[in-house]
């Protein structure tokens, strides 16, 4: 079924700071009800002199409760907006949008889950719905340092290996280090984070020949595939223009790694 | 109270349309409008081949406006005609197609593929500042505008509206050269050339350097250039830069536009458009205007 989506007003309910720059918000919006693993909202900061929505990744979705719940690293002037809100203050967000990851797919399947960074956040509800699904999920979580959030959020889906970049916690290195040492296997990889990252994991599917489905970023505009701003090479013909330029804000964010050229 | 206007001769029930790139052939942000509620779409330029456009980053936000260099990617005419332009020809307004080419040949092909189809009107892209040939080439030399409007005209079996450049010094010069050249009507202003830099990297924020800029940045230049233009035609302007809002809509309005575009604000607010065109109608009852006609031009000094 086609998601509606739409411009609307959310209340924030909950915003800390759980790592230095990295905020965890919940906003009360009807929105929660239709949201899936791997898909974004557009948030709009009230700051007039800018225009766009900020695409942010769904961490958690409480559908009883009517709440979402996105994490979120200082990046610029609007995240920096939203890391000042307090419970009570209403935003407008744009959703849902994106693709999301084909949970469905996975069902009784081992599951190797690569987050970098903030690409950590969508892996959470990623796990939780994998584990609906009957999934055994393991999560190979990369951090700078020893600011490992969200750890605990994972640990109740997953089994959890953590990579620093400065060797404080876990495995020195990044998530395909922990991958070879540990020598983990699985069916399916799924993985969201910076682009190198998210290059090496789809180096590592085609030499292990398992599939892995990553979600990418891209500068957007409108969100909702009108503008062509956020667009991707693919290996097959694009829907929208058959010109092998996929939209990430419709078509994905989440991409077979094989149909994709990073 | 009327709220129809003409173009060349094709009514619009209102004076409210898209501007062209923003809205794609309005699938998408059919989902949070109704289509029918618009005096037209404008859809998102269309070349005879597809076009992949420009690398990414294609998009950048400056201080109340945007910058973006997509480079026209488009799936070609014949895709269009067998997906886009059915989609639009089930709502009950107004079809104008962009057209857009790298050679003159280009673009009479589009328009020669077009001749039996439903679209009402086309828009005729001579002011793209974001690919290497053609489209803005032909926009920002008289001589150029005026021969390439009159090589269309002969073939088009629609109205042609010829979508001018901000990118040029004198604005009236271009109008009348795409007025000589048989333009049925100009629209205007396609987005300013501009530059962002990102100094933390030391680079170009775009792939391709430059973008158009757009938003309520460009706004009073639009509403300039509109009324220069206007005053110096005969043929209908439509009028575009920035509009956000039906307050925006009506200066473009006074000041000679005969309807008008919502281009980038689309995407702060997808329901843009039809609050510009309800916004239009109150402000309509708010003076006891009763044909929005009346409004065209009527700036006073």
């Amino acid at each position: 079924m086609k998601d509606q989506k739409k411009k609307t007003t959310a209340r924030v309910a909950a915003n800390r700071e759980i790592a230095p720059g990295i905020y965890d918000m919940r906003l009360e919006t009807d929105l929660a009800g239709c949201a899936r693993a791997g898909q974004f909202i557009g948030i709009y900061p009230a700051d007039k002199s800018t225009l766009l929505p900020r695409p942010i990744s769904i961490c958690g979705a409480d559908r009883e409760r009517g709440q979402l719940r996105i994490v979120f690293r200082i990046a610029g002037k609007g995240t920096e907006e939203f890391s000042a809100y307090r419970e009570g203050d209403e935003v407008k967000i744009l959703g849902i949008l994106g693709n999301g990851f084909p949970t469905a797919e996975a069902a009784g399947k081992s599951v190797i889950l690569l987050g970098g960074g903030i690409g950590i956040p969508p892996l959470v509800l990623l796990a939780k719905e994998l584990r609906e699904q009957g999934c055994a999920v393991t999560v190979i979580a990369g951090y700078r340092d020893d600011q490992l959030f969200l750890k605990e959020d994972l640990e109740k889906y997953a089994q959890v290996y953590i990579a620093t970049e400065d060797g404080s916690a876990g495995v020195k290195g990044n998530v395909l280090t922990v991958m070879e040492e540990k020598a983990l296997r699985a069916d399916l990889l799924m993985a969201c984070g910076p682009m190198p990252m998210l290059r090496a994991v789809k180096g590592c599917s085609e030499t292990k020949g398992i599939r892995a489905y990553i979600s990418l970023e891209e500068r957007m505009a409108c969100g909702v595939g009108a503008c062509l701003g956020c667009v991707c090479r693919t290996h097959k013909t694009d829907s929208h223009s058959h010109v092998k330029n996929a939209r990430i804000c419709t078509d994905g964010p989440v991409f077979d790694a094989a149909d994709v050229d990073l | 109270m009327n709220t129809k206007v003409r173009i060349a001769g094709v009514e619009l029930k209102n004076p409210v349309m898209t501007a062209s790139g923003t809205f794609g052939s309005g699938m998408e942000y059919g989902e949070f409008v109704d289509l029918n509620r618009l005096g037209a779409v404008v859809t998102k330029g269309v070349a005879n081949v597809p076009w992949p456009g420009n690398p990414t980053p294609r998009i950048a936000e400056t201080y109340g406006g945007m910058l973006n260099a997509i480079g026209l990617q488009n799936p070609g005419i014949d895709v269009f005609l067998e997906r886009d332009l059915p989609f639009l020809s089930q709502f009950d307004t107004r079809i104008i197609v962009n057209v857009c080419g790298k050679s003159v040949e280009d673009y009479l092909e589009v328009t020669e593929k077009l001749a039996g189809s439903p679209a009402d009107l086309l828009e005729i892209n001579v002011s793209c500042p974001n690919v290497k040939e053609g489209a803005i080439a032909f926009g920002q030399n008289a001589q150029c505008l005026f021969d390439i409007t009159s090589r269309i005209k002969k073939k088009a079996k629609q109205p042609i509206i010829m979508k001018l450049s901000p990118n040029v010094t004198d604005i009236a010069e271009m109008a009348r050269a795409a007025e000589a050249g048989g333009a049925d009507a100009i629209s205007l202003i396609n987005t300013i050339t501009g530059m962002k830099i990102d100094i933390h990297r030391r680079r170009f924020a775009l792939a391709n350097r430059t973008g158009g800029l757009s938003g309520p940045a460009i706004k009073p230049v639009a509403v300039r250039m509109v009324y220069q233009a206007s005053e110096a035609v005969g043929i209908p302007v439509i009028g575009m830069g920035g509009i956000a809002t039906a307050e925006d809509a009506l200066e473009f309005i006074l000041a000679g536009a005969s309807a008008v575009a919502v281009g980038a604000m689309n995407f702060v607010n997808p329901y843009a458009t039809v609050e510009v065109a309800e916004g239009i109608e109150s402000y309509m009852k708010q003076y006891g205007i009763q044909d929005i006609g009346e409004l065209v031009g009527a700036v006073r000094e």
